[in-house]
């Protein structure tokens, strides 16, 4: 009954696979695909937090808040890029996104 | 010990569960809101593993933060969800075999990787230590990765600016202040004497 640290990867791995599933099928909705992501980088956290613990050194905590900044950051700027889409197009289907092809 | 392994396997079970409906939910409100469970449950997870610190700045950034930012917008568009979602049966069936395919995957080799590779050798997840779980990540945070920490912040700063320039519009009919027009000013332009023949006021 030991929780060991396969358990964790485990859940990490799920957690992974579902964010990867969640982009596949809301291809259209820019939003869910960027909680897709967020779920994706918390799987990778979980990885590091675990190995961290289980390998008893602290560098890859330090590891995972660099994750946590970057994954703040991306939604920030990610979320800013939606709304000025939204505001030129009065859309957010990502399909329609090829405004920039030549 | 008994209880530990329950409290892992509710936290674990409500981590999947939700992240599953964050994907799967018909309304963005409601992904958004289990998005904040499924976080809420990661950071509980992380308090099991024992580090704490790293859980606590999980619910302040994602709960407070993230999850905030991403219900403000998506409350704030006003866009069709349903008409979002028509691909979503389509792409069912290969999105499941990829995802399954993966999962299989990734948990037969963390398994094998959990007992024979590097991390196989210790098993006692908790080392009784008199430093702190902060004080440790700390220690470590502002010596040897003191660059990287400026980094990650130089980051954040450049994320702040770009969300700022990309959302921010002027308005064309409001008059905003022109700081380099006031400091420009001088008496010759911004004064007039005029001469006023007595009982007769200013003209025009």
């Amino acid at each position: 009954m030991t929780i060991g640290l396969h358990h964790y990867l485990a859940v990490a791995a799920i957690l992974f696979t579902i964010g990867v599933f969640g982009i596949f099928v809301n291809r259209k909705n820019v939003i869910v695909i960027l909680m897709s992501i967020e779920l994706i980088l918390l799987a990778v956290n979980i990885n590091l937090v675990a190995f961290s613990v289980y390998l008893h050194n602290v560098v890859g905590q330090i590891f995972a808040m660099f994750v946590l900044t970057v994954a703040a950051a991306e939604a920030a700027v990610g979320l800013a890029i939606l709304v000025t889409f939204f505001r030129n197009r009065g859309d957010i289907a990502v399909d329609d996104a090829s405004m920039m092809k030549g | 010990m008994a209880l530990l392994a329950i409290a892992f396997y509710v936290l674990a079970a409500v981590t999947v569960a939700s992240a599953f409906a964050v994907v799967s939910a018909r309304n963005p409100v409601h992904s958004v809101l289990f998005l904040i469970l499924s976080f809420f449950s990661a950071a509980g997870l992380f308090v099991l593993l024992g580090a704490e610190f790293l859980a606590m700045l999980l619910v302040v950034v994602y709960v407070g933060a993230v999850a905030v930012l991403f219900l403000f917008v998506v409350m704030m568009l006003d866009v069709d969800f349903a008409q979002l979602r028509q691909g979503f049966a389509r792409y069912m069936p290969l999105g499941g075999l990829v995802a399954g395919v993966l999962a299989v995957e990734m948990i037969v080799v963390s398994a094998s990787v959990a007992t024979h590779g590097a991390a196989g050798r210790n098993d006692a997840a908790f080392v009784a230590t008199d430093v702190t779980n902060a004080e440790s990540i700390g220690r470590v945070l502002y010596t040897d990765y003191v660059y990287f920490f400026q980094a990650a912040g130089l980051v954040l700063l450049v994320a702040m600016i770009g969300a700022i320039v990309l959302t921010l519009r002027h308005k064309p009919g409001v008059r905003r202040q022109v700081i380099a027009d006031q400091v420009a000013r001088n008496p010759r332009t911004g004064m007039r004497v005029v001469a006023i023949k007595s009982g007769e006021g200013i003209g025009e």
